[in-house]
């Protein structure tokens, strides 16, 4: 490809030059994430192995099993090897029955070798092949109903439910279903992404939100599932990959068919003071599992803009899409699985701010043709005024039908004051469906002068993008990180939380699921 | 004119707008039900202008109707903070200006209690309630230890990091542990805070706390459940660059 393309005539050549960025940029950290391994990596391999349920305090005996292996051999060589050996070798029922040994100081663990490890190897690919074997019967059986009820035309409607209480949660999505909701996200607990554990069984109470468990997920899809049916529509999906335990929850969302996730190679780091290195090594294994599992995720940018200005940081958004982009397809996912993420959060009081909004949106929409963009409403300049708030929606609708967004989150009149009323809801998706027919068709008549105020800033935002992207591929990104490159926060290599948790693979580190989910990288 | 009523278009007229959900199907039933809920809420005549169902249970409703409320001005009471609410651009230029350097700011949950979530909502970029966390404001630079911090380690950090303030967060209070935690960190700073520097201010929040008792406990502010980002920082500034000097 040469020349100038699309309808902002983007020079092909500065495309190509900032993925080249991109991509060097990333290298030194997926050679970093292919060399290390986490707590909460050895934790997913537990949990795909069949490893289910929590303690008396409701710690899950997989955060048990892996801290008695770590406590004995460490976790260098993979926590399979030991918890499989000290399986066939001891007197334990399952591997429940050894984790509740294990806490209790009752088992001694040992690394294998010779024949002993190669039975423990065979064990642990039988027991973990298991846990993938589900994944994929999940993802078939989501192709089935796609087929069968039928899939929604894009955009996409994304809502958000968040009680705290996911028995209050399901009739609110199943509500929101019917009313138009083409997917559902259960808003997490506040604080959820900083535990180093995930929380087990159903839940009904949280802070401005509904755990993310294992049993929560199953009883929310089952719900939607009913709804599906109902409806004649597939509904799908969404929770929380970000945090600690995003290797866990990944896994957790592959079990019990969730359909998308977020999931962000920045935004534990920049918003949650995550160590950036446990942050990198558990983001690309997640990512690998949703690969696998077929679910799309959604990257986080335009959290950016909430702390960032929105024209000044334009530039930014473009950046971290690009090496969320990168690294995703390293992990193996492919485009339609990329719903990578922007906003319509320029100041409304800047003359021109619908001109540059639909500039910044299609410079997305053009840069990734087909990947299924998320396009997030505004928030900082939603001031309690309901009614220039229900206005300022519909515009961010109108933008976002222009630019053939396809993940399109409602937004609120009540945004930021208080905890959406049934009406409010009600109201926003009206909105959405009024713009969404009013305007059908109407991208067709949407050709930017060429050269114009739209193709000129577009242009201008991608070359800070490249800019920026040389900084970054020179310096390093882990350097930048800790520079404030990203939000207005510095985040050095060593800081944040769950450092604590990262362990560099040793020779003879065994992973069974990266073995299934990367053979050609096994030895 | 001390004596007012709502305004519509004309003086006097008394008429005000007002949206509601009854969780009734929407009908005839539903209509005359919100007329009679809006007639007992005072409005009289009460105009039931838009009628919508909402699912199959619920329907929402827009009334427009005459309020005989009159409220006289001079009853009217406002309570003021002794400080003012300042937007992070303010608070930035504030402490750019006044202080000359960046504000330090140390925060941890101290003692047994493991419970970040009220700490990392003021300080974390994330926030809180649409906010930002102090973390996002330039001029303010952020230490967050994290939990179950110990009282002499929270006032040695402080020390060495040049803290300007300690923010204390404590959720848990079996046994008063909150309180008896903040008194810990209060005696701390009275005994070993080096000699001859401005003692940082000490912030003490959490859901449990009386934000008359900060006095008794050792403490300069205490915040209540649902304090902002904000209300934090706006506090800092007035303590930090206004009232001291």
């Amino acid at each position: 490809m040469t020349g100038r393309s699309g309808l902002l005539g983007l020079d092909a050549r500065v495309v190509r030059r900032a993925r080249r960025l991109a991509d060097k940029a990333a290298a030194p950290v997926v050679e970093l994430a292919r060399t290390h391994t986490t707590v909460s990596v050895e934790r997913a391999v537990l949990r795909l192995a069949g490893l289910q349920g929590a303690d008396a305090e409701g710690i899950p005996w997989v955060n048990r099993l892996t801290d008695a292996v770590r406590a004995d051999v460490g976790l260098e060589q993979g926590v399979a090897l030991p918890v499989f050996d000290a399986l066939l070798t001891g007197d334990h029922a399952d591997l429940a029955a050894l984790a509740q040994k294990a806490a209790a100081g009752g088992v001694t663990f040992r690394l294998p070798s010779g024949r002993a490890a190669t039975s423990a190897r065979a064990a642990a690919r039988r027991a973990t092949r298991g846990g993938i074997a589900t994944i994929d019967r999940n993802r078939r059986d989501r192709d089935r109903l796609l087929r069968r009820l039928g899939d929604p035309p894009k955009p996409w409607i994304y809502l958000i439910v968040a009680t705290g209480d996911i028995h209050e949660d399901i009739p609110q999505a199943q509500a929101a279903a019917r009313a138009g909701a083409d997917i559902i996200a259960v808003i997490r607990s506040t604080g959820q992404s900083l535990l180093d554990y995930v929380p087990e069984g159903a839940t009904r109470e949280g802070f401005a939100g509904t755990y993310a468990t294992q049993e929560n997920f199953r009883l929310m899809r089952a719900a939607l599932d009913e709804t599906s049916r109902e409806l004649g529509r597939y509904v799908r999906l969404t929770n929380y990959a970000s945090g600690l335990c995003m290797p866990e929850i990944a896994v957790l969302a592959g079990l019990e068919r969730l359909d998308m996730m977020l999931n962000d190679c920045m935004y534990g780091i920049i918003f949650r003071d995550i160590n950036p290195q446990r942050t990198f090594i558990d983001q690309r294994f997640s990512r690998q599992i949703h690969a696998r599992a077929g679910i799309v995720i959604n990257t986080g940018e335009d959290n950016y803009l909430t702390t960032a200005d929105a024209v000044d940081a334009a530039h930014t958004v473009i950046v971290s899409q690009l090496l969320n982009e990168r690294f995703a397809l390293e992990a193996g996912l492919e485009d339609w699985q990329l719903g990578l993420g922007h906003a319509f959060e320029i100041n409304p009081a800047l003359p021109e701010q619908f001109r540059l909004e639909l500039a910044h949106a299609q410079l997305v929409r053009e840069l990734f043709p087909n990947a299924p963009l998320k396009y997030m409403p505004p928030t900082k300049h939603m001031t309690g005024n309901v009614f220039f708030g229900y206005l300022l929606d519909a515009f961010f609708n109108l933008a976002g039908v222009l630019t053939k967004q396809e993940i399109i989150l409602v937004g609120m009149m009540t945004e930021g004051i208080v905890t959406p009323f049934l009406s409010d809801r009600d109201l926003a998706l009206e909105n959405v469906r009024y713009v969404r027919d009013a305007c059908a068709g109407l991208t067709e008549d949407f050709v930017p002068t060429p050269d114009g105020f739209i193709a000129q800033r577009a242009r201008q935002v991608l070359g800070e993008s490249v800019e920026l992207l040389e900084r970054i591929a020179d310096e390093g990104l882990f350097e930048a990180i800790a520079d404030g490159t990203f939000g207005v926060t510095r985040r050095p290599v060593d800081g944040g939380r769950g450092l604590d948790g990262v362990v560099r693979r040793e020779d003879g580190y065994y992973n069974p699921a990266l073995e299934i989910l990367e053979p050609e990288a096994a030895g | 004119m001390s004596h007012v009523r709502a305004y519509g278009d004309t003086t006097g007229d008394g008429m005000v707008q007002l949206s509601f959900t009854l969780p009734i199907p929407a009908g005839p039933k539903a209509d005359a039900a919100a007329a009679l809920f809006a007639k007992k809420m005072g409005l009289d005549p009460a105009l039931v202008v838009h009628a919508k169902g909402v699912g199959d249970t619920f329907t929402f409703f827009v009334v427009y109707g005459r309020s005989p409320v009159i409220i006289d001005l001079d009853e009217v009471m406002v309570v003021e903070r002794e400080f003012a609410l300042l937007t992070p651009k303010e608070v930035n230029l504030e402490i750019r200006s006044r202080l000359r350097r960046r504000l330090v700011v140390v925060g941890a949950t101290v003692g047994t209690d493991a419970h970040t979530v009220g700490l990392d909502a003021i300080l974390n970029v994330k926030g809180f309630a649409g906010e930002k966390g102090l973390e996002s404001y330039r001029e303010i630079r952020v230490v967050n230890l994290g939990a179950q911090v110990g009282a002499d380690d929270l006032v040695r950090r402080a020390a060495a990091e040049g803290a300007d303030a300690v923010l204390v967060s404590q959720v848990v209070t079996q046994r008063d542990a909150h309180l008896h935690h903040v008194r810990e960190v209060a005696d701390a700073l009275d005994a070993h805070w080096p000699p001859g520097r401005p003692r940082p201010l000490l912030l003490v929040g959490g859901p449990r706390f009386d934000p008359a008792a900060a006095a008794d406990l050792g403490a300069d502010r205490v915040f209540a459940k649902g304090t902002t980002p904000a209300e934090v920082a706006s506090y800092l500034v007035h303590e930090l660059t206004l009232a001291r000097r």
